[in-house]
């Protein structure tokens, strides 16, 4: 019986061998590193969210906090006002007369929950006779702690203090100064950061998950191509995210770019090519999507926080410093504002180089050592 | 090409996964120009087997030797020559089947034209179709199609029906037969005895480890003595592989 059906099954033998193509006869883009490379394209742009992510959040992001940000011609700030049974109202008096100074009326108990939830900064309690009056604030608060200098101004000179000096005042706004020039700087390091590592991250691992990465190693496919064509395609959607992000800035707000453009580039492709390696690293080992998405958190987190993206890393104490300055964000970030705000040269942003270039140097032969090809 | 060399020759071959032994003292040749299949229940380190003889797993300990050549030496030259589907891989859903041919083509040093291995695995229609729009029997030809576009002396197929439907299964065994008709050599796993009936000039059956029969179809078949064999009654003239597999590996279930 068996013999019979593999009569039907086999069809007449093939005439001879088609031909078969060299390497040479299949051209420039027959080559591995360029196909690799056309793969990791077309993986990401076939997957719109990642496009959204990798271009428009960003400058939606930086769009929303420049507007939130942008420089009000007077800051108004913001004061509660308590008056209880027989106080005497004359400070409230003094208080109108400070444009700067938004007021509002409470009842003890909403007065305190207006403070709590940062509706006010202060709170002003009028005493009951004009030369009494009560401020309460959070002291650890730098805005309660500036708007009780200027409440308390307005009502001492109402109840007529004269001031022995007299000063005059000029005002001055620059561009490169503002919030806005100090984010997108921030939001493009940490754009690069992220693309860099959940691209890497996210690829790989869905390969090894898939066993298609274990598919690929049973052809003679060459692994230093294949982590090659990571960064190459890296490379080529950096130029695109820095032009967005910097062009938005520039055109939209007027974020100064005070640096050679040359050397911006140079510092943002570091960046770029060195969280590649950390990204390397992350996706070294996992399995599932999951866990690497757990790892890439975990590294990533302190950089959010430390690098000094959304506000400055001097803020943390002195004692840190020296351990933020070594993480690779700040470097990337540090220089960027260096280039772009106050136009520093490659040589001026040496020492921010090197702590890139260490990074991405160790990551990538760490990754190597550890990863997991099947 | 008919060689007198075997395409495949295993000795003594040992793997352990900790205390698990998922092969133990294997031998096995494969001849050129045959199309030979590995029989056995789950988890009868059928698999194991043959990714040491893809070179995709180290073994503990035994000699293989791949169309003349072994791991250790020719591993690049190796990789050239043959090809490889996987129980269960599952390809980039959003390249078309042309590009995933072609990357894979680009590996190779000689390699076939992607319109031919298009033609030979029917994907015509499929083309510039996403992978992830095709079904589970287009993407397994897809899969073979990635391992015949290397143009393979050796093909290892693992389980390359599993799942399929009828039409779909007959497809894939046009497609080895051609194949073997070409003078190439073909190692397949099946749970399939059907499968194994029409496509293997041999059988190897595997369990714990080890082979314990080894013959053509219609050789095990003869021998077998079906005496023990449950009813419905013992039916020695209609005998299937079937009841070959089943009298030497028991009814016992095996899971994974």
């Amino acid at each position: 019986m068996s013999e019979a059906v593999k009569v039907n099954v086999i069809r007449s033998p093939r005439e001879p061998r088609a031909l078969r193509l060299s390497r040479a006869e299949r051209g420039f883009k027959g080559h591995p590193m360029v196909q690799l490379t056309l793969v990791r394209f077309r993986e990401f742009i076939r997957e719109p969210e990642a496009v959204f992510w990798t271009f428009v959040f960003p400058i939606l992001l930086a769009a929303g906090l420049g507007i939130a940000f942008r420089q009000q011609g007077l800051e108004q700030l913001q004061v509660g006002v308590v008056i209880r049974q027989g106080a005497d109202t004359s400070v409230v008096a003094a208080m109108r007369r400070d444009s700067t100074l938004v007021l509002k009326a409470y009842d003890d108990s909403a007065g305190a929950l207006a403070l709590r939830t940062g509706k006010v900064a202060l709170l002003v309690i009028p005493g009951a006779t004009r030369d009494r009056v009560q401020y309460v604030y959070d002291q650890g608060r730098s805005e309660a702690a500036s708007t009780r200098l200027v409440v308390d101004r307005a009502i001492q000179l109402g109840a007529g203090r004269v001031d022995p000096v007299r000063a005059s005042d000029t005002y001055v706004t620059e561009n490169g100064s503002r919030y806005i020039d100090f984010l997108v700087p921030g939001l493009l390091g940490m754009n690069l950061m992220g693309s860099s590592i959940w691209s890497l991250a996210f690829a790989i691992v869905t390969a090894r998950n898939k066993k298609l990465l274990k598919r690929l190693m049973a052809t003679p496919m060459s692994r230093l191509q294949y982590l090659l064509s990571f960064l190459f395609s890296r490379l080529f959607f950096l130029v695109i995210e820095v032009v967005t992000l910097v062009g938005f800035g520039y055109f939209a707000f007027g974020v100064p770019l005070r640096g050679s453009l040359a050397a911006l580039m140079l510092i943002a492709l570091l960046g770029a090519v060195s969280f590649g390696g950390l990204g390397l690293l992350c996706a070294s080992r996992a399995r599932t999507v999951e866990a690497v998405s757990g790892i890439a958190n975990f590294v990533m987190l302190p950089m959010w926080i430390f690098s000094g993206v959304f506000f400055s890393s001097s803020n943390f104490p002195e004692v840190v410093q020296p351990f933020i300055r070594l993480l690779p964000l700040t470097a990337v970030n540090d220089a960027l504002r260096a280039n772009m705000l106050e136009g520093a040269s490659l040589a001026a942003v040496s020492p921010q180089l090197l702590v890139i270039l260490v990074w991405g140097v160790g990551s990538f032969f760490a990754a190597l050592k550890l990863f997991r090809w099947r | 090409m008919v060689t007198t060399s075997p395409a495949l020759h295993v000795q003594a071959l040992r793997k352990s996964y900790g205390d698990v032994v998922a092969v133990a003292g294997l031998d096995l040749e494969v001849r050129a120009g045959e199309c030979f299949g590995l029989l056995g229940p789950n988890g009868a380190g059928k698999t194991t087997t043959i990714e040491i003889c893809e070179g995709l797993l180290a073994s503990d300990s035994g000699s293989v030797l791949v169309l003349g050549k072994s791991w250790e030496t020719d591993g690049h030259d190796l990789r050239e020559m043959l090809g490889i589907q996987l129980q269960d891989t599952q390809l980039a859903e959003k390249l078309t089947v042309d590009e995933t041919l072609t990357v894979f083509q680009s590996f190779y040093r000689e390699a076939r034209e992607i319109g031919e291995v298009i033609d030979l695995v029917e994907l015509g229609e499929k083309r510039f179709a996403r992978v992830g729009t095709l079904s589970g029997g287009q993407k397994q030809r897809l899969a073979v199609a990635c391992a015949m576009v290397g143009d393979p002396e050796l093909l290892f197929l693992d389980e390359p029906t599993t799942g399929l439907d009828p039409q779909s299964r007959r497809q894939l065994w046009d497609l080895v037969s051609e194949f073997r008709a070409e003078g190439k050599t073909i190692v397949l796993t099946t749970h399939y005895m059907e499968e194994a009936e029409r496509l293997c000039d041999r059988v190897a059956i595997v369990d714990h480890g080890r082979i314990i029969a080894l013959g053509t179809p219609r050789e095990l078949i003869d021998s077998i003595d079906f005496s023990h064999l449950p009813p419905p009654e013992p039916r020695k003239t209609h005998a299937t592989l079937e009841d070959v597999f089943v009298s030497l590996t028991g009814r016992t279930l095996r899971d994974e």
